[in-house]
């Protein structure tokens, strides 16, 4: 690193200079930042990045901003492209399987530990972003790392709790919403019986069903392995999961089954759906549309966390967004350099307000953001990274975790035996078999 | 030597003399430079640029995914042979493995029987003299033309369990009192997706057919109707026979595409609900590339291939060793 050292300080001059006539307040900065920076980006790099779409224009906004200043104050030229988020982990996978494709990509949670040998050890990064802000939050620690190194860094999860409707709350009996998944079950029946539909998606919704369903699991105490990756799946918990799910399906709106991400999100919006688990863009939706009927909406709509189970504790899955770089680019400085930039409180700050509480940061150190306090329905998300599990729950954060997730192992089971397609006994010893083949 | 070597190079004297002086200093060939100028290896040599691609780019793959069938390999990482444990889990342990293959044949079955059946009317129909009948060809090609994925798309909205038009209308109408949960109900939501998928196969069998219609001899027709021969009659022993072996080329594409369907589905259901819309495409994707169990995945895309080649052997076995051909008895 030091050998090349001096020959970028004489480059990142020059091209400061040039930069300096429209420089702003954000390049200066960066410019200085470079200088002192501990990883000086490699002459001439460019870097391809791939990054998931936005939720929020305000997030990609800042994004672009933080890119822009870094491409100006470092001179290194940094591509982004979008891809929603079901098709992130198929490109990177291609990419970590024939060595070619983006530098950096920012997939979903556990993505990099499909394949951590093909990434850049990332432990200076970690180190030295933990150090200044206040350390991670444990599921940070728990996504990043793979055998001791960080092999990602997670810059934030998207958390995603109850979205409710407070009037239609309130006409069925409560005052505020229960905290325990027994008063969540009344609170259904008794909006299902006043007319106000709730439903959570039951298909194969990467994010949604995987969220609650992985939450109402594990809020039972049960889980699909335990922390020597056992499989524990065919258990009397699992069995109480599953029978608290059955009896809160029978409170949807007809559908859940076939939903994806996107379809809880139209129905709420849309005045049909009052009760559902998503993350806040149902809500920051409605508040940016500017539509008489959807401000309504927002105006009437508040978050929740989800309740505690029998087991007593936060058991919660939310989204993670580690951002990992490849071994097969040409420019790993240029790429750390950038992913400590982005994550400096000047850059992180600004995006994570961008986010407008879509997201939620993993250093404890932005806990202070104005974002949690600028609007009080906002609340519940900031602490969506601290009451996560990660995705393997008990069990060792890896590929066969990863892949219990993508074959929707937890989703299939609840969506099983509350579509009636398969028995209680049935729908468990499918997915133990299923788990059992993933984890031999 | 000498006399095959006289043989086989060139045709032009010039050349032979050539050769042969130059053979009198160097007698000796190398096999290679035979095999290179040999007559009967010319044709090896021009088949070569077009097996190349073959190996290149159908065997390979063909081979590869297959060997991959037999290994553990995932996504990011070598995998070592297994030999058939792949096939094993799959055959009698993986249910959905199961109701994917038998979905995707129900799936096969009763779209290309009802494409098939549709098409052939739409195609006799069309095969009349119409006004604006080229114009009217045109339409009915429309959503052979349409982009999969956007009329998937726009089916997907169609059917949606909140947002169905349908339900709308009907509810409009008093006709129901709650929207009609198609894409939420297995059962509704296999037969919306076979719809779909007959709606985007229809032209390309109508227009198929009509084309080999319009080769049928007009004078056929006046002959039979001279001797009195019903509409039926004239289809059944006219249209029919001569129509065969176009049948047999356009059901066996029929078949392949439907079988291999992948875009319609994961658009509009994922393989939802329940994993009943599953095909064996759209499993295997789910498996080998979501999941990142290469192996499993290339494991169910192998086991697609019996039945494609089954599939094939009944279209051309079965329709096209009838004695068609114009003026032999059945």
């Amino acid at each position: 690193m030091t050998t090349n050292r001096r020959g970028f300080l004489k480059g990142g001059a020059a091209l400061g200079a040039g930069a300096m006539l429209t420089a702003s307040g954000l390049t200066e900065y960066a410019k200085a930042w470079a200088q002192s920076s501990q990883w000086k980006p490699e002459a001439g790099a460019t870097i391809n990045l791939l990054r998931w779409k936005r939720f929020v224009q305000g997030e990609e906004d800042q994004f672009i901003k933080i890119v822009a200043a870094f491409e100006k104050a470092t001179g290194v030229k940094i591509n982004v492209t979008n891809e929603s988020f079901d098709d992130i982990q198929p490109k990177a996978s291609v990419s970590a399987n024939t060595g070619v494709g983006p530098d950096i990509v920012w997939p979903l949670h556990v993505t990099p530990h499909l394949f951590p040998d093909k990434l850049v050890d990332m432990t200076d990064v970690a180190d030295y972003l933990g150090k200044k802000y206040g350390g991670w939050v444990p599921v940070a620690e728990a996504y990043g790392k793979s055998k001791g190194k960080w092999i990602c860094i997670p810059v934030a999860v998207n958390g995603g709790y109850i979205n409710y409707r407070i009037s239609s709350m309130n006409a069925a009996g409560f005052s505020k919403f229960p905290d325990t998944t027994a008063g969540l079950l009344e609170l259904c029946k008794a909006m299902k019986a006043k007319g106000t539909a709730v439903g959570f998606a039951l298909g194969h919704a990467s994010g949604d069903a995987n969220a609650w369903l992985h939450w109402l699991l594990w809020s039972h105490g049960a889980f699909l392995v335990d922390k020597d990756d056992k499989v524990i799946i065919n258990s009397p918990e699992t069995v109480k999961a599953m029978e608290y799910c059955k009896a809160l399906s029978d409170t949807f709106i007809p559908g859940c089954a076939s939903w994806n991400d996107s379809s809880n999100n139209k129905a709420y919006l849309s005045g049909e759906l009052h009760l559902t688990a998503n993350g806040i863009s149902i809500y920051a939706a409605a508040k940016a549309s500017g539509d008489a009927k959807q401000l309504a909406i927002a105006e009437d709509t508040d978050h929740a966390f989800f309740p505690l189970g029998p087991s007593g504790k936060p058991a919660e899955l939310q989204l993670a967004f580690p951002l990992m770089v490849f071994k097969y680019t040409k420019f790993p400085n240029a790429a750390k350099a950038f992913t400590a930039f982005m994550m400096e409180a000047e850059q992180f700050n600004p995006w994570l307000e961008g986010a407008a509480g879509y997201l939620t940061h993993c250093l404890n150190a932005y806990d202070a953001n104005p974002v949690w306090t600028a609007d009080k329905k906002r609340l519940p998300f900031k602490d969506a990274a601290k009451r996560t599990l990660p995705i393997s729950g008990l069990g060792s954060i890896g590929e066969k975790a990863a892949t219990a997730v993508a074959d929707f192992i937890v989703v299939d089971m609840f969506a099983n035996y509350c579509t009636g397609r398969e028995d209680l006994k049935g729908a468990i010893a499918q997915a133990e078999r299923q788990a059992k083949r993933i984890y031999r | 030597m000498d006399d095959f070597t006289l043989f086989s190079i060139g045709s032009g004297t010039m050349t032979a003399t050539a050769t042969l002086s130059k053979d009198r200093i160097e007698p000796r060939y190398s096999a290679w430079e035979r095999l290179k100028s040999n007559r009967d290896w010319l044709g090896f040599w021009f088949m070569m640029p077009a097996a190349a691609i073959l190996l290149l780019f159908l065997a390979y793959p063909l081979t590869k995914g297959v060997w991959m069938s037999l290994t553990d390999v995932k996504i990011g990482r070598p995998g070592v042979f297994v030999g058939l444990e792949n096939y094993e889990e799959l055959i009698f342990f993986d249910k959905t493995f199961l109701y994917s293959t038998g979905f995707t044949i129900i799936y096969t079955a009763i779209a290309s029987a009802a494409k098939f059946v549709l098409g052939l009317y739409l195609a006799l129909l069309l095969n009349n003299n119409l006004p604006f009948k080229s114009l009217i060809r045109s339409i009915v090609l429309i959503p052979f033309i349409v982009p999969t994925v956007l009329s998937a798309i726009a089916f997907w909205w169609i059917f949606d369990s909140q947002f169905s038009i349908i339900s709308w209308a009907l509810r409009k109408w008093g006709v129901i009192d709650h929207n009609i949960n198609f894409l939420g109900d297995p059962i509704l939501a296999q037969a919306t997706v076979i719809f779909c998928n007959i709606w985007r196969g229809i032209p390309f069998i109508a227009i198929t057919l009509l084309a080999g219609l319009q080769t049928v001899s007009p004078s056929l027709y006046e002959a039979a109707t001279l001797d009195g021969a019903t509409k039926w009659q004239i289809f059944r022993h006219i249209t029919y026979p001569l129509l065969t072996p176009i049948i047999a080329v356009v059901m066996t594409f029929s078949v392949l595409f439907t079988f291999t369907d992948f875009q319609l589905i994961w658009a509009m259901t994922r393989g939802g609900p329940v994993n009943a819309t599953h095909l064996m495409a759209t499993y295997s994707y789910q498996k080998g590339i979501l999941g990142g169990q290469l192996g499993e995945g290339a494991a169910i895309a192998t086991a697609m291939v019996p039945f494609l080649l089954a599939a094939i052997m009944v279209s051309w076995f079965g329709l096209q060793q009838r004695k068609w051909q114009q003026g032999s008895k059945e």
